[in-house]
């Protein structure tokens, strides 16, 4: 029988199979930081279990380390408490750890391709949601809570419900590439599908417009197919995918063989069939903007505000929601998205914070300076993106102009660390969560493209970034 | 985890669509190493304002639901993050089920490790059930949701509902599979990472 690529992956980690439970599923690499761990290594020390394959188990540190000079004693002391947590856990079940001072050490979905964890055809998980992130390399990728943290470090495996196979086709050629961006195409597609309209999900993104994009600009998209409530995203490895994995740290050193094997097997069969198909044409879409409180409340930075019962198109619900969100956003429907003024940008998050995108935002900014009224900060993805952004010298570029140069990790996009917004304050964040109060409480999050974030950094407020010069 | 059967409450409605996890605890609380003493966060932003006084208006602080240990909601509750805390944090409060027309995959996960039952049902039965002021009855066993004047039948998976009913622990559960796994392994080639 046709099978789509994600029931293939599927089907090859079914350890235990059952019709009316979950199925038992093996996981290829765990991935784990300082914040859903804890609790699970604290449930294995009083069952008395072990980490069945600290081998296939990575750590790191990322969600709440400040972003500000490493040589510094870590001044929040309960943060620094989750870290010291982290690196005993770490030492007592024999799993390997790229701690704070780490050349390694970064936003942990990130990291994974960078240093050739994620591979091809394999189950991935960790204690985030933004697991799906890897899923862009054509492996099976999602997030989890505590308690399947702690099941997947004793039994290597996860009881899951087998969920159903999503096709989104990306079609036509964007006319800017450079200021239509994997950021503006996937938020238009959660501005069309909704935030649950993927649930129970796993999305494929095929078709020519996403075989045009690099390996950073498919994360990107595969990253925020849980803004669409979907369990993972993910799209088939091609030659750009076996480029990119190639002799990185663990790269596994058969690998020329495993790509032989992926060929033949990691794809879509002609005949297979989705569950759920959805469409979408990139060739005329617009810079993007999202104006309220969730990743679906979204429109084209040309739009206005929406009037909260043209965006509900008839829905109670989403009025209010809707209704809500501008109350919360202090925004009045009817004001168009460019004269919207923000006080702070921030580049960073595992949607985007890689060396394209840093190359991408750099280019916009180059010789000019941030507005006298914004504050901005680049926060790289990882200290290996940090390093080769520095090589070419883009950290220059942004300290001349004025952004904050950090050092990496998940930052602003949640605000665990001291990197928050003030009440009130407004941000054009490159992130992936505009949810109330989440870059700091009550702050104002508008999510956008690096080039967008760098474009509104300079102007004071949203401007379009096609009337730049992006050369 | 203690067994789960049967609840009897009045229920809160909680009018809301697209609730995240995000608001159920904000991230300035997550950086316990432990799984308890989360229900003083619930809906933190939503419950208190900057000086930490009660908002008054938030369900929550209505005294009318003060022992209510049954949620019911509107579409995609617990979407965004994965923080298991969410879960915790209900718990921890007093709610042993939650009703909505829809979760979000990983919450809905999160709650049956933890004793907390949510129930889909579809959007009519669950706009009636806001209009419920008496107590309700929740029996897992006979999957049922009984009020004074209906009665409504609710969908669980078997295994799900056999964890909740016995109280089970899901690792020693797939433990008795180890021979399974083992042989998984065997045949299996997966690139170590050290």
């Amino acid at each position: 029988m046709p099978q789509t690529l994600f029931e293939k992956i599927w089907d090859s980690h079914v350890v235990v199979e059952s019709d009316n439970s979950p199925s038992i599923i093996y996981i290829d690499r765990h991935l784990v930081h300082e914040v859903t761990s804890p609790q699970a290594f604290e449930e294995l020390r009083l069952n008395k279990r072990r980490v069945r394959r600290p081998d296939l188990t990575i750590a790191t540190m990322d969600h709440n380390v400040p972003t500000s000079n490493r040589s510094l004693p870590i001044v929040d002391q309960i943060s620094e408490i989750q870290i010291k947590t982290l690196e005993k856990n770490c030492q007592d079940f024999g799993i390997q750890l790229f701690d704070i001072q780490s050349p390694y050490q970064g936003i942990v979905h990130v990291i994974g391709p960078q240093l050739g964890i994620t591979l091809p055809g394999t189950t991935i998980v960790c204690g985030d949601s933004h697991t799906s992130t890897h899923g862009a390399f054509g492996a099976l990728a999602f997030g989890i809570g505590t308690s399947e943290v702690e099941h997947v470090l004793a039994t290597q495996t996860i009881r899951m419900e087998k969920p159903k196979p999503f096709e989104i086709k990306v079609v036509g050629k964007r006319k800017n590439p450079h200021a239509i961006t994997a950021k503006d195409i996937i938020l238009s597609i959660i501005r069309h599908i909704g935030t649950n309209g993927g649930t129970g999900t796993v999305i494929e993104y095929r078709g020519e417009a996403i075989s045009d994009l690099s390996m950073e600009q498919r994360m990107t998209i595969c990253n925020m197919s849980i803004e669409a409530g979907a369990r993972a995203g993910l799209v088939a490895p091609d030659k750009k995918t076996f480029d990119y994995l190639r002799g990185r740290k663990f790269t596994p050193k058969n690998y020329d063989d495993l790509v032989s094997q992926w060929q033949e097997t990691l794809y879509t069969d002609s005949n297979a069939s989705f569950a759920k198909s959805f469409t979408i044409d990139v060739s005329n879409i617009a810079p993007q903007v999202s104006w309220g409180t969730n990743p679906a409340m979204v429109c084209d930075v040309t739009d206005s505000v929406p009037f909260p019962e043209e965006y509900a198109k008839g829905n109670e619900d989403q009025k209010k929601a809707a209704e809500k969100a501008l109350q919360y956003m202090n925004l009045k429907a009817g004001t168009k998205m460019t004269e919207i003024e923000i006080d702070r940008v921030f580049i960073g998050s595992c949607t985007n914070s890689r060396i394209e995108d840093l190359i991408e935002a750099s280019k916009v900014i180059k010789g000019k300076n941030v507005s006298s009224k914004v504050r901005a900060m680049v926060v790289p993805g990882s200290q290996m993106v940090k390093k080769q952004a520095e090589e070419m010298d883009l950290d220059k570029i942004f300290k001349d102009a004025n952004f904050e140069w950090r050092e990496s990790g998940c930052s602003m996009c949640l605000g665990m660390n001291p990197d928050i917004l003030a009440p009130g304050e407004r941000c054009a964040s490159t992130s992936n969560r505009n949810f109330e109060g989440r870059q700091g409480t009550g702050g104002r999050t508008h999510l956008v493209s690096p080039v967008m974030a760098a474009a509104a950094a300079i102007k004071g407020h949203f401007v379009d970034v096609r009337e730049m010069d992006l050369n | 985890m203690t067994p789960f059967r049967k609840i009897k409450s009045i229920v809160m409605p909680f009018d809301k669509v697209n609730v995240d996890t995000d608001q159920i605890v904000p991230k300035q609380f997550l950086k316990s190493i432990h799984k308890t003493g989360f229900g003083k966060f619930l809906f933190y932003n939503w419950r208190f304002d900057s000086n930490g006084n009660l908002i008054p208006g938030f369900i929550l602080n209505d005294p009318k639901y003060k022992d209510s240990k049954i949620l019911i909601t509107r579409d995609n509750f617990g979407c965004g993050s994965s923080r298991e805390h969410a879960v915790w944090a209900l718990k921890d409060y007093g709610f042993f089920v939650i009703i909505a027309p829809s979760f979000a995959d990983i919450f809905y996960s999160n709650c049956f490790k933890n004793g907390l039952l949510p129930i889909i049902l579809d959007s009519k039965t669950v706009d009636s059930l806001f209009q419920t002021s008496s107590e309700i009855e929740v029996d897992l066993e006979a999957q049922k949701i009984k009020t004074p004047t209906t009665t409504t039948s609710f969908e669980i998976d078997e295994h799900r509902k056999h964890i909740l009913l016995k109280g089970l622990d899901d690792v020693a559960m797939t433990l008795e599979h180890e021979d399974k796994i083992s042989d998984y392994e065997k045949h299996a080639t997966i690139p170590s990472l050290l």
